[in-house]
């Protein structure tokens, strides 16, 4: 069945100036002016670096998008992933025309409306009902629309009995049904949806994601933009995979998950050294660390449920020294989840290994890293190594309709049930 | 039958979005679909201005007795600028309120890219709409206000009868559009200006205090030379006050030639602002 095109991006491209805007403004302009007048190229867009956050830069202005081009379908539904900058909300931003492209043409066929924030234009001074009408009307509904979807809209969001208070005095979780109720009652032919479904209870998500499908399923097309794969696996059909400001990959859903998950999550997953290089000192040498995870399925994906062992091999350069290790396991945010140490052994000079077995279901979906300690006679520590190995473990696939991320520091299964 | 339409549909686009200005490109069309929204702008502003107030929509007419009563204090009393023989509250109330009109469009409109940034870079309409609904909204607080100045006009027309008003009121839609149009003209350009180069900011706060004094507002223009009025009747708001005042109180130049000046002044500045807010519409949630 060939549908037709409602969105096609053509080499659509996005420089960006780095920096302080403001500064110099004036002679770039000159600059850009003058390259013009003579019928050149701007001469700001050649130098444009590719977007890598982490590299140094190297140019005054970076390419946030470059050279993308897609087909979308009407009816489709489009997760857009990728890491944090590598232009998913400048392609939302293109696309729901808050910006324009340095190059390259967007082709739109039908009303499009974005939902890049909850509640855009509320008003807290203004009731429910005002705000429902206003938030409407910024969202490109005319008044008749919104009256006629307005019974609709409260029941949505169910603030009958503050309808006429106004939304300052909303509890969050009001305001953001309220706002998220006005835009999903909507009837454009493309939605544009940035992450909502990060707000609001487990129901209430509910709520949202069946209003999307069944936005959906009525033919029409939904973008929708998240972090979360769970989110975009269970709502999308095809996927688009951004990198660093281009297309890395585009399809179908689960193939474009996979390809992502296993290119993106940079796992410093082992570490050798040679002897006469190995950090450490004369009484201790880091050889190599390695995590081994033992995958259960042919997806190799460290998720929540894979267990596996952290194998560390070092050097021990004093015959007979009482030695124990200690490891501690961090989030990258920096949170200790766990300290444990081997009992203290007395150890010949030379190499030695060990492994720590952790088993599934134990931690959270997070990015974790290890520092190791050394110890002599349980109390000096010879040498301590930090972010020794980075990985990161990815949520499984749920079946429920929570997807938001999983609260703890840990996430044990226990036996908890109803009796 | 239906595969056909299908199939030919396919170069047939609703919205291109491309880095191409199409500058006189005003789309008028497109306003008018977002007309609720402009009805929705104007009426938060009224709103929101005396939500939990006591005095509510009071507040709108007491600002400019205040300023009235100011003027006839330091002006007609210890200044002593002659108000052409008009009575002082009537001269000063009248183009008090036209120039608070005035002057608050101007200052809103030229804030419009600045104050909007956050709603203009989640939501796309048109952004016109919004300097519409400022105008749209200080026509409606200026003629509360002017329901005042027609009280006092009436009582010092008839109780009174001090004043000689004659048939050229019927300009005063005219007058009024002019303001509008100039205000928005001028507030347009300059907040497409703003949006990059900020020092403008500074200087346009200082502009409109000068155009204060250069305008006909607390003096009439008989005070000033006639070899120096010239000057005066290049400021584009000079012929609406003075047809104004002529209009409503009998005193005052109805100079068709300025009004006629004026005019131009006011298109040329709606169609260069149209122009370059259009240009700057595009791109400025990246430079903001």
């Amino acid at each position: 069945m060939s549908k037709e095109v409602v969105i096609r991006a053509e080499n659509v491209s996005k420089l960006y100036r780095l920096g302080q805007v403001g500064t110099g403004t004036l002679s770039h302009d000159l600059k850009r002016w003058w390259a013009m007048a003579r019928g050149k190229e701007d001469p700001y867009m050649k130098v444009g670096a590719e977007n890598d956050r982490t590299k140094k830069k190297t140019s005054d202005y970076a390419w946030a998008l470059k050279d993308i081009s897609f087909d979308i379908k009407q009816g489709d539904t489009l997760g857009i992933i990728g890491k944090n900058g590598a232009g998913k909300s400048t392609l939302l931003k293109l696309l729901s025309r808050v910006t324009s492209p340095t190059t390259g043409e967007i082709k739109i066929k039908g009303r499009i409306a974005s939902l890049l924030e909850v509640g855009t234009g509320f008003h807290p001074e203004l009731t429910g009902r005002e705000n429902i009408f206003m938030n409407g009307a910024i969202l490109g509904m005319t008044r008749k629309e919104i009256t006629s979807k307005f019974d609709e809209i409260v029941d949505f969001a169910g603030v009958e009995l503050y309808i006429d208070t106004p939304v300052k005095r909303y509890s969050s979780g009001m305001y953001v049904r309220l706002a998220f109720g006005v835009a999903a009652h909507l009837e454009p032919e493309i939605l544009i949806v940035d992450e909502v479904l990060a707000v609001g209870d487990a129901e209430f998500q509910k709520k949202c994601l069946g209003k999307m499908g069944n936005v959906a399923s009525h033919g029409r097309t939904v973008i929708f933009v998240s972090h979360n794969m769970q989110a975009v696996q269970s709502l999308c059909r095809t996927a688009l995979y951004l990198k660093s400001g281009q297309v890395s990959d585009f399809g179908q859903t689960e193939k474009v998950i996979n390809n992502y998950l296993s290119k993106e999550i940079k796992n410093c997953l082992s570490s050798e050294w040679e002897m006469d290089e190995a950090p450490g000192n004369d009484n201790i040498r880091m050889l190599g660390a390695e995590i081994a995870p033992h995958y259960n399925d042919k997806a190799e994906v460290m998720d929540v449920t894979t267990p596996f062992d952290i194998k560390i091999r070092f050097y021990n350069g004093a015959d007979n020294a009482l030695i124990n290790l200690s490891l501690v396991l961090y989030t990258m945010s920096g949170v200790v989840i766990f300290n444990v140490g081997t009992k203290p052994q007395r150890l010949a000079k030379g190499v030695h290994e060990s492994v720590l077995s952790i088993p599934g279901r134990l931690l959270n979906d997070d990015v974790y890293t290890i520092s190791l300690y050394f110890v002599k006679d349980t109390a000096t520590v010879l040498y301590v190594i930090d972010e020794l190995l980075t990985f990161e473990i990815v949520d499984e696939a749920r079946g429920d309709a929570w997807f938001g991320k999983w609260p703890g520091a840990i996430r044990p299964s226990l036996d908890f049930s109803i009796k | 039958m239906a595969d056909h339409t299908k199939s030919n549909d396919a170069d047939h686009w609703d919205i291109s979005i491309t880095s191409s200005r199409r500058y006189f490109d005003l789309n008028v069309h497109e306003l008018w679909r977002y007309r609720d929204l402009l009805v929705m702008f104007v009426k938060k502003d009224i709103i929101t201005v005396y939500k939990q107030t006591i005095l509510g929509p009071v507040w709108f007419l007491l600002q400019p007795i205040f300023t009235t009563m100011i003027f006839v204090v330091i002006f007609g009393r210890f200044a002593k600028i002659s108000t052409d023989d008009v009575p002082q509250v009537l001269f000063y109330l009248g183009s008090v309120t036209l120039w608070n009109y005035f002057s608050e469009t101007l200052n809103v409109t030229s804030k419009t890219f600045s104050e909007n940034a956050t709603v203009f870079g989640k939501v796309y309409f048109p952004r016109l709409i919004l300097p519409l609904s400022k105008v749209a909204s200080g026509l409606v607080k200026l003629m509360i206000q002017f329901s005042l100045f027609i009280i006092a006009w009436v009582y010092y027309l008839f109780i009174k009868q001090a004043i000689h008003p004659n048939w050229h009121i019927v300009f005063f839609p005219l007058l009024l559009t002019l303001l509008a149009l100039l205000s928005l003209g001028l507030g347009i350009i300059i907040t497409s200006l703003t949006t990059k180069y900020r020092d403008l900011t500074f200087l346009i706060s200082f502009g409109v205090q000068l155009l204060f004094y250069a305008t006909p507002i607390i003096f009439p223009i008989s005070m000033v030379d006639s070899d120096k009025q010239f000057w005066l009747w290049l400021n584009p708001l000079t012929s609406i006050f003075e047809a104004f005042k002529y209009a409503f109180l009998g005193r005052g130049v109805f100079s068709p030639v300025w009004l006629g000046y004026s005019t131009v002044f006011t298109l040329v500045a709606m169609g260069v602002g149209i122009f370059i807010f259009n240009k700057v519409e595009k791109r400025f949630i990246d430079t903001v």
